[in-house]
């Protein structure tokens, strides 16, 4: 019975385990090639801005309504024990240490991590892979290493605008439709938010898009044939990416809490 | 690594074992299986220096299989590769690139980069190897393209190429940078009569003034006799034949001759 049940666990789990092996594998050859082989600066502009393009909408809008309904639902508690005008406060926190990174990049694990998956997968089923490595060319070299570090670069700087724009979005609701003291808000905001807080979700938003950039890359390369076989690569890359986000979140919150910690000192 | 590749074992009764020569590509045993299925089940094959050897055989029979073995795409379960005297099983995916520079492919399926223009697939092998200049580039293209009879598809993007087009730029991209060796993988398949005896005639065109040797797996009776200076017969995950296309013509074995004539199995008379 014990066994049987062991054994019945034993075969997912190891799938699991050498799922995780491939794409940190993946990941250690990667950053191997970053230090001993020439970057291609083309590729990994085009990169840089082909992120940047497909996530500008998702990111301002994501942004600006995150910031629009968290400072009102702030608004609507806090109003009822007179401290409204902390509303700016709590909502630049939040968008800077969890909502701002999360949300930016489960929207670039839907977009970009699809897009890459889904790209690298045709050129693995319709043997473009093989071409390049028949050519001599180092498929992670070539379309692993510009998009991580394109990654790496762009994901701070969205997550930065997304942080923006939530806290302009935030700032116009309480201000205009609330109808908040304009100068308390912003007192209280600049008060409460330290440089800790936007370092943390910068250093969130890095590690989110290396999680993104190298599971996509991952069941991109391991594709299996067909159009159905590059749909379920996509399909994975955005579900894993996503939960690979979201149980990370957590223990990085912890673990940076340590070094930055919370609250007004 | 720089040995002699041990002298091949005798094997099936008809395969002839090529000259004295120290052969280009050389394979031993080879075993291979995907699955459950076995594609391959113990390859020996010798190709010479400067020959045009012909592989033949039924669909599905491992054909592609075996010719991606011979640049190290896929790594096989048993068996041995030589590549001009060094044993590719084993190497490193960085160590292969070496192997590579010295053998072009044709896929069957071209495997053009359909991000790019036609220009820039057949550019491509050459800016890797650190051609930066643009003339020389263009130039190169030009006259690949020529060689290929597609003048003034520069600017093309590969979907909007009929299927024979795709075959001549993937051949264009892989002997671009004159490899000594070069596979293709039914170059002919799909081509109208007129393109296939270019092709067959560019083959020999690059045998006779570069002195590549060509290994070319081929359906087409006509162009394996046209261009082979032998040929070899997969069957069941084996060299079933060996020899050249004359003692191909004259053989009396009958599964040969149900192939060579098109007749499926079993069929009587
Ligand atoms: N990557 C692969 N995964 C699974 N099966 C494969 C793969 N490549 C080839 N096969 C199988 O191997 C067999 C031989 O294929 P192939 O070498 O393409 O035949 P052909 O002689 O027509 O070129 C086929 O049955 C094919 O289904
Ligand atoms: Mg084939």
């Amino acid at each position: 019975m014990i066994v049987r049940f062991f054994s019945a666990l034993g075969a997912p789990l190891l799938a699991f385990f050498q799922y995780l092996g491939e794409v940190v594998l993946l990941a250690a050859d990667t950053f191997r090639s970053i230090f001993t082989h020439k970057l291609r600066w083309k590729l990994f502009l085009t990169q840089v801005v082909e992120i940047g393009l497909l996530s500008q909408l998702v990111v301002v809008i994501t942004g600006a309504f995150t910031g629009a309904v968290f400072a009102a639902q702030t608004f609507f508690q806090f109003n009822k024990i007179g401290m409204g005008s902390a509303t700016g406060a709590v909502v630049s926190v939040s968008i800077c240490r969890e909502l701002g990174p999360v949300l930016t990049a489960l929207m670039v694990a839907g977009r970009v991590g699809a897009a890459m998956s889904a790209e690298i997968g045709t050129m693995k089923v319709t043997e473009q892979i093989d071409a390049l490595r028949a050519l001599a060319v180092y498929p992670t070299d070539y379309l692993v290493v510009p998009r991580a570090l394109a990654m790496m670069v762009s994901m701070p700087l969205l997550v930065a605008e997304c942080i923006a724009v939530g806290i302009a979005a935030g700032y116009f609701v309480a201000i205009f439709m609330l109808e908040i003291n304009g100068t308390y808000y912003m007192a209280n905001m600049v008060r409460w938010t330290r440089n800790r807080d936007i370092i943390m979700g910068l250093s969130k938003a890095f590690c989110f898009g290396v999680l993104i950039v190298f599971i996509s890359c991952q069941k991109g390369l391991s594709a299996r044939e067909g159009a159905v076989g590059v749909g379920r690569a996509t399909t994975e890359a955005v579900v894993n990416s996503s939960l690979a986000i979201l149980i990370c979140n957590f223990f990085l919150t912890m673990l940076l809490n340590i070094i930055y910690p919370a609250g007004y000192q | 690594m720089i040995e002699a590749p041990p002298s091949p074992k005798p094997s099936t009764k008809s395969h002839l074992v090529p000259g004295n020569s120290s052969p280009m590509v050389a394979v031993r045993s080879l075993a291979k299986k995907i699955g459950e299925q076995e594609i391959l089940r113990g390859v020996d094959l010798e190709v010479t220096r400067g020959e045009t050897l012909a592989i033949i055989g039924r669909s599905g029979g491992g054909k592609s299989v075996l010719l991606k073995h011979l640049v190290g795409l896929m790594e096989p379960d048993a068996g041995e590769i030589w590549i001009e005297g060094q044993n590719i099983i084993g190497l490193t995916e960085r160590q292969l690139g070496a192997v590579r520079e010295k053998i072009g492919i044709l896929f069957q399926g071209a495997a053009l980069f359909d991000s790019m223009t036609v220009a820039e697939n057949i550019a491509f092998p050459l800016r890797e190897a650190g051609e930066r200049n643009p003339k020389v580039l263009r130039e190169k293209v030009r006259e690949m393209l020529d060689v290929v009879e597609l003048e003034g598809q520069e600017e093309k993007m590969p979907e909007s190429l009929s299927g024979g087009m795709k075959k001549r730029v993937g051949l264009a991209r892989s002997i671009v940078r004159r490899p000594s060796c070069v596979l293709y993988d039914e170059p002919t398949s799909g081509l109208d009569p007129v393109v296939s005896d270019s092709i067959n005639r560019l083959i020999r065109r690059l045998q006779k003034r570069l002195g590549m040797t060509s290994v070319v797996v081929t359906h087409d009776m006509k162009s394996a006799f046209d261009v082979a200076n032998h040929v070899a017969y997969l069957h069941e995950g084996r060299i079933y034949f060996y020899g050249t296309p004359n003692q191909l013509q004259q053989t009396s074995d009958p599964i040969l001759q149900d192939f060579l004539l098109g007749r499926s199995e079993g069929a009587g008379d």
